[in-house]
This record gives C-alpha cells, structure tokens and sequence, in this order.
C-alpha cells in the first residue's frame, strides 16, 4: 500500500497536464468548462489535435494507433484530460466502435475505417436501442435480411445520440428470427447517407437536439459490412457496453464542475448549510475517485474489477448531484433558461435548468442505475 | 500508488484473524466476554501482545515491533469484523500513541514497554477524540505546587478506563498555558465504569486533587500533538468500522440467499437485492477513503493527516448510517435482538462514531475549509 505515484507516473501525469492546457484551444477549453454546448467542429478539432499527438486512442491496438500505457496511465490520461476541459474523444468512435472493428473486424474493415474513425474522419453514432427494445436490448426487432451479397434493413432505432452528425452508423440488426433471442442477432456498418435512412429529430426536456430517431427502410448493405461473423453481434455488444461502462463515470469533470461552481457562486459560500453541501459532495467525489483508482489498480489482465458497476452507479449520481446544486445556486436566475444572450442574468446560471434536466439521463443509458444494482447483486454479492 | 496488501501484510491480517477466532468464533463468545468484568478477554490480550500485535505502533527501542499505519490498520478492520470488545483503539493506538508522542525518553521506554508486553493497560481520558473541544481538554485542570502537580476535574467518557492501570489524560494548564498532558495511576481517581450501548466498557473519571507527572516536558502546550493522535486514532477507528461493516454486508447478503418467505429465498425480491447492492457500494467507497486516509499518516503532514481524519470519519459515518440501518431491515425482527451480531454491530458503528467524532462534526469542519482548495486532491 502506498499513495505516492511512481516517479514515472508522475512525470507522465506533467506531461498529459502540458499538453492538454497547452495544445488544445482555449476556446475549446472554455467552453467545457462553462458547460456550454460545443459545435461539431470544435469536438471534431480538437479530437484531431488529440489525434495528431497520438493522445486520441491510446487504449486501441498500439498497430491502430493505440499506445499501450498501463491501466493506470490511461486513467490519469482521461483524468488531466477532464480537468483541463479537452473534450474526451467521441465515445462512439474512440471507445465504441473503434475497439470493436479492432478486436472482430476484418482486415479491410480495419484499413478502411480504423484511422478515419481514431481522426473523427468518420463520425460514427450508434444505433442499438429501439422503442420496445432498452434495457432489454436482445429484443430488438430491426431486420436485415440476406439478398445476393446484401443485407436488406428494415426497422427502427431510437434515442441515437448525435445522429445528426452522424456518417455512419454501427447497428445491431436480426439476421435470424428462429433462433434463441441474442443469437440470432448480427452487428452491421450502415452508411447513413444509403437510400433509405432517415434521421429524425426527438426534442428532449431541455430543449435541445442530442437524440434522433433512426429509421430504415429497404436500406441496402454490402455484405462486407458486418462485423465478425452473422448471429456474433450479442458478443460484440456485450464486449462494447463493458468499454462503455467504464467511460461513463466522469469523475474529473464532475470535480471540475463543483470546482467551478464554487468560484462562480463565491457569494453564497458565506452560508454554512452551501458550504456542507460542497463539503459532502466532495467527499463523496473523493471517494469516488480513490475508488476508480483501486479498480484501475486491481484490472490488470484485462478483466474488469467488479467494483466498476460502484463506479458508473455512483458517478452518474454525483454528476447529477452537482447539477442540482448548481440550480439551487441559480435560484431564481435559472427561470432565464431560454432568454436571449442580451439577458442579464449570467450564464451558468441560465444554463443550469437545462442542465440539470439534460443530466437525468445519465442515470439511464450507459446500462441504466438498476441494471448496474443488477449486475452487483449478482456478479458480486451472488443474490 | 497501490492500494494493495503486500505478503507481510496479508500474513498479518491471517495472523490476527486466526487469533481472534480462537476467542470470538462466534456472537455468542463476545455476549459472554462482554457480561462479565472486564469486559474483554484478558487471555486474548496477552497472546495478542505475544503476536506483537499490542506494541505494533511503537518502535523497537521502546519494546515495540516498529510497524506503520497500514498494519495497524489490518489489526483494527480485524478486530471489528467480530466486534472485539478489546481496549485496543483506547489503549494502544489512542492512549499510547499520546505516550509515543510527546512521552520522554525514559516514559516511553517504560510505559510503551509493558504496553506492548500486556503487561499494562492504559486509558486516555480527559476528552473524546471526536467532540468539538477536541484538543481544549475543557473538562480536567491542571495544577501545580513547586513541581508537584495535581489535576481536577471530570473526563467522561474514558473508554476502557475501568481497566486502565494508568490513565493518561489532556488537561488545561494554568494560566491559560494550552494543553497539557499527564500520566495518573488508577487509585488516584475515582473510576465508576459502564456499558456503552455496544456493552464496550467506558468509565467516568472524577479527579480531586489527584496526583499527576506530566508527560513530556512539564508545562509545555501540546495541543497539536494531541489533535494528532486523536486523529490517527479516528483513522483508526474508522479502519475498525470498516471490518463491522464487511460482516454485515456479509451476513446480510447470506440471510438474504438462506431466509424463505412466501416459499422462496428472499434474494428473489429485487427490492431486497437492490438495497444489498447499495449496501456494497457504500462499502466499497468507504474501503476507498480509509485506505486512502490510512495511507496518507505515513507521509508525516500533520494537517494533511488532519484532513484525512474528517474525510475517512465523514465517509464512515455516512456509510455506517447506511449499511447499519439496512442490515437490520433486511434481516427483520432477528436483528434487532441481542444475540444475532448485526444489529451489534450496528450498536459497535454508533459507538465507534460518537466517540471518535461523528459526520455531523466531520462535516462542519470540512465545511470550514470548503473555500481554502480549489479541488481536492486524491493523489498529491
Ligand atoms: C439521452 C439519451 C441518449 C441515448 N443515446 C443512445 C444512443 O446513442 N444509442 C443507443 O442505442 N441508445 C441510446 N440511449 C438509449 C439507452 O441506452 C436506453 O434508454 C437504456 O438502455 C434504457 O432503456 P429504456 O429507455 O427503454 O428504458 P427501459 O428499459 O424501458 O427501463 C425503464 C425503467 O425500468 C428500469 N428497468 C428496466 N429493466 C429492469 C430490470 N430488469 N430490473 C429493474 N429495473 C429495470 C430501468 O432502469 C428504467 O428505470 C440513450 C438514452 C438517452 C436517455
């Protein structure tokens, strides 16, 4: 037991700090940090200077650009990465899809996709829930039917994030309706601009535009757009949403958060009951972290440390827990939610309705708050 | 960074559960231990100290064994595992670790010594590690005649002070002369002791002109070495609710897989097995931050060990509501009785907690501090 980081771990943690508040714009920076929306452009600018340094992908395959650091590097990677404000590299490619035509692609799919997707070349979205498929995802209904060397996809996905950026979609389609549930289901690459796909916008209670409905009809894939093998796509999702998992629990943006929020609402810190609620939630921050530490530490050999559930269950919450202060500290100003720039109320405060709201949705994807008390009652404690 | 247990230590920590469940195999041994006087097993004690384990803290010079605070960390999670009655947060880590402090040479030779060897119990006494006068030893006076000095006064409570032979106590010094601290044999005082609500002993200790010999230098303030010790000893103590707190997430995940109602295991009711998964996670958290706060007493700050006390005791505490209320709800009517440990247990978290300092005094010195860092750092 001991807490110092090795010199060398040190010296790599300086070296992420440099570059992330140096290399990437500050403008960029700033506008995480003040929780503001980022454009398209500057999460794919920034991905690409990530990229350019070899910083965007380090956890794939050193030969697809990966970097092959320690657990623990990667983690004070994403970590600085957060505190400084750099937008994390977008999930769908980095830690989604990326991984995954690494580990089950062909070599073609590797050569065409891999470096346009590490470079956000590609922006990928993920289509994998559907109206009466969520966290029973292995219900999902959307068909892809066998014509000559084709898939013919028919159907529909839901709450696809960002589709409207998107170029191409990684989906999970039935290619067999007679077998057991998830074994009769098949991953496929779909060009979102193919005859057939149509990308509807869903409103959500912010106001805002993040997820779409994604419909397919009579959509025409090339066969040599599946990923591994027909019927293999359970096992590939199930490969993917335990990458996910781990991505979802921002512990340094959310220290970054409060952090911000105490220099912003600086004058309502003179009330001790402000001060005990920034008090206990940096403890319990604290403790999450020290806790993604101890995993990192422990996941050597590939496996993920049980407690990574406590990680995406308890981080969610925090990340919630700070925006509810947030708009108990905007008080009244947060009513200007949807009033113009000219408004005089300041912005973190006008954001901070919208924001607590947008935030609710943290506890649902990424495998939903009781699919991770799930998954610790039965992998961990046997009940 | 590792937060892991090297060879010694896990050797350790068989060592000392092996020990302890030769006396507290079961709930049953610790009922019987506890109705009768002393209140813990004297047995025990001695081969605790033939192990090494009393005299953990203090370095070999003085007969210890030299070991760091992880070790003495393995001890106490151990001993709260089968909530050993044992003076051990009392005597060793709180009472002599204020010996090994500010002690001179010659009092820590012959105390730490006979500490180490069980051959003395010790208690400290004149304030609780966890009240808000922490290191203003409000409720003893000290004074003094030409070298002679006498205390007055009353320090409640005393934990394991009805078997202490010395009591070593905080008192204010003359003349507004900061914080002293003397050494008091047993017969010098009046002891009325008790059960806490753990049926741990605790005492009251009534002092009238009793004598005393200053510890250390006579007259010097040493109120921050004893907000130090006090704060190890929270440490500590949160260490040892961690262990009561593993075995009642343990026991109460095996009721849930073993108690039938309506003619099924109560596992199959997901409202039981979702509040036994936040049971674990408030576990795992709580694992984090005292190995952490543990962890940071080897570096040496003194106020950056004060920090990790009211982090770790703030964390326990909240995690100690939490797994201790629900393990009594899980098991029903059968944890609310005597003779099943988890509700016990719940008894030994409260006691631990208003003893060593609670999440509400945590909290508000945490508070204090909100706007003196920008972030909290984890790793320095
Ligand atoms: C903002 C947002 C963005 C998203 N982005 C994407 C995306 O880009 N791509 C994509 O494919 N999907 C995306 N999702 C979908 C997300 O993965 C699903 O919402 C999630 O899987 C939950 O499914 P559901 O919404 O149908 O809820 P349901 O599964 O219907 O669940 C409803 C409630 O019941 C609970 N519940 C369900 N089953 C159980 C059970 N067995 N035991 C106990 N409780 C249970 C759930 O936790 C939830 O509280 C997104 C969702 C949101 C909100």
């Amino acid at each position: 037991m001991q807490l110092e980081l090795s010199a060398e771990d040190a010296a790599f943690r300086e070296e992420m700090r440099t570059f992330f508040t140096t290399e990437v714009s500050q403008q960029i920076r700033d506008t995480v940090l003040e929780g503001r929306h980022l454009t398209k452009d500057q999460i794919v600018e920034s991905q690409q200077v990530l990229n350019a340094a070899g910083l965007a992908v380090p956890h794939w395959p050193v030969e697809w650009g990966g970097k092959d650091w320690t657990d623990l590097q990667r983690h004070l990677w994403h970590e600085e990465m957060q505190r400084a404000g750099v937008p994390i590299p977008l999930a769908f490619n980095a830690s989604m899809i990326g991984p995954v035509i690494a580990q089950f692609g062909s070599q073609a799919q590797k050569e065409r996709f891999l470096p346009a997707t590490a470079n956000l070349d590609i922006w990928w979205s993920q289509g994998f829930s559907e109206p009466d498929a969520g966290s029973d995802l292995a219900s999902l209904r959307t068909s892809a039917v066998r014509d000559g060397d084709d898939w013919v996809v028919n159907g529909q996905k839901t709450w696809t994030t960002l589709g409207q950026h998107g170029d191409w979609i990684f989906t999970l389609v039935r290619t067999d309706p007679e077998v057991k549930k998830q074994a009769g289901i098949s991953m496929l690459l779909i060009d979102m601009t193919t005859p057939g796909v149509e990308v509807r916008p869903i409103e959500l209670i912010d106001g805002g535009h993040e997820v779409n409905e994604v419909w397919f009809s009579d959509v025409r894939v090339p066969g040599d757009l599946l990923v591994g093998e027909p019927g293999q796509g359970w096992t590939i999702a199930k490969f993917l949403l335990g990458n996910e998992r781990v991505g979802v629990a921002p512990v340094g943006a959310t220290k970054r958060a409060l952090a911000t929020l105490k220099t912003t609402a600086a004058d309502q810190l003179d009330d001790p009951l402000v001060r005990a609620r920034v008090a206990e939630l940096e403890n319990d921050l604290l403790a999450l972290e020290l806790t993604a530490l101890r995993v990192v530490a422990h996941s050597a050999g590939g496996e993920p440390h049980p407690a990574s559930s406590v990680l995406k269950l308890r981080g969610t919450e925090l990340q919630q827990a700070v925006s509810e202060l947030a708009l108990d500290l905007a008080g009244p100003a947060s009513l200007a939610a949807r009033a113009g720039d000219d408004s005089p109320q300041e912005g973190w405060a006008r954001r901070s309705a919208p924001t607590y709201l947008n935030l609710r949705k943290a506890s649902i994807y990424g495998g939903s708050n009781e699919v991770q008390r799930q998954i610790i009652s039965r992998t961990i404690l046997g009940l | 960074m590792d937060f892991t247990y090297d060879d010694e230590q896990l050797a350790l920590r068989e060592a000392v559960r092996g020990l302890l469940a030769t006396t507290y195999a079961d709930h049953d041994s610790r009922r019987r231990t506890v109705a009768e006087d002393p209140g813990f097993d004297r047995a025990l004690w001695g081969r605790l100290a033939e192990m090494g384990v009393l005299g953990l803290p203090f370095s070999e010079e003085h007969g210890g064994v030299g070991a760091g605070p992880v070790e003495i960390g393995i001890v106490c999670r151990e001993l709260g595992r089968v909530l050993a009655p044992e003076p051990y947060l009392a005597s060793v880590v709180h009472a002599g670790g204020l010996v090994a402090a500010v002690g001179t040479p010659a009092q820590k030779a012959d105390l730490l010594g006979r500490l180490s060897a069980g051959e003395l119990v010790l208690a400290a006494a004149g304030t609780a590690p966890g009240t808000g006068r922490a290191s203003g030893a409000a409720g003893v006076r000290a004074s003094v005649s030409g070298d002679a000095w006498t205390l007055d006064g009353v320090a409640d409570p005393v934990v394991g002070g009805e078997s202490a032979d010395v009591l070593v106590v905080t008192a204010a010094l003359p003349d507004d002369a900061g914080t002293g601290v003397f050494l008091v044999e047993s017969g010098a005082a009046a002891v009325t002791g008790y059960a806490a609500a753990d049926l741990t002993r605790a005492a009251s200790v009534r002092f009238d002109a009793s004598d005393a010999t200053p510890l250390g230098e006579p007259g010097r303030d040493l109120r921050a070495s004893v907000a130090t010790i006090a704060d190890l000893t929270r440490i500590m103590g949160a260490n040892q609710a961690l262990g009561v707190m593993e075995s009642q997430v343990r026991a109460t995940t095996d009721y849930l897989k073993s108690r039938k109602q309506f003619g099924v295991t109560l596992n199959t009711f997901q409202a039981l097995t979702f509040r036994a998964a936040d049971m674990y996670v408030s576990l795992e958290l709580a694992t984090s931050v005292v190995d952490w706060a543990t962890m940071t007493i080897a570096g040496g700050d003194r106020h950056a060990v004060a920090d990790a006390a009211d982090r770790a005791g703030l964390q326990v505490s909240r995690a100690g509501r939490h797994i201790g209320q629900e393990a009594i709800q899980l098991h029903g009517g059968i944890g609310m009785t005597a003779e099943y440990a988890v509700g016990v247990g719940t008894a030994h978290l409260e006691v631990l907690d208003q003893w060593l300092g609670n999440g509400l005094h945590h909290l508000s010195r945490l508070s204090a501090r909100v706007t003196d860092h920008d972030l909290v750092e984890a790793l320095s």
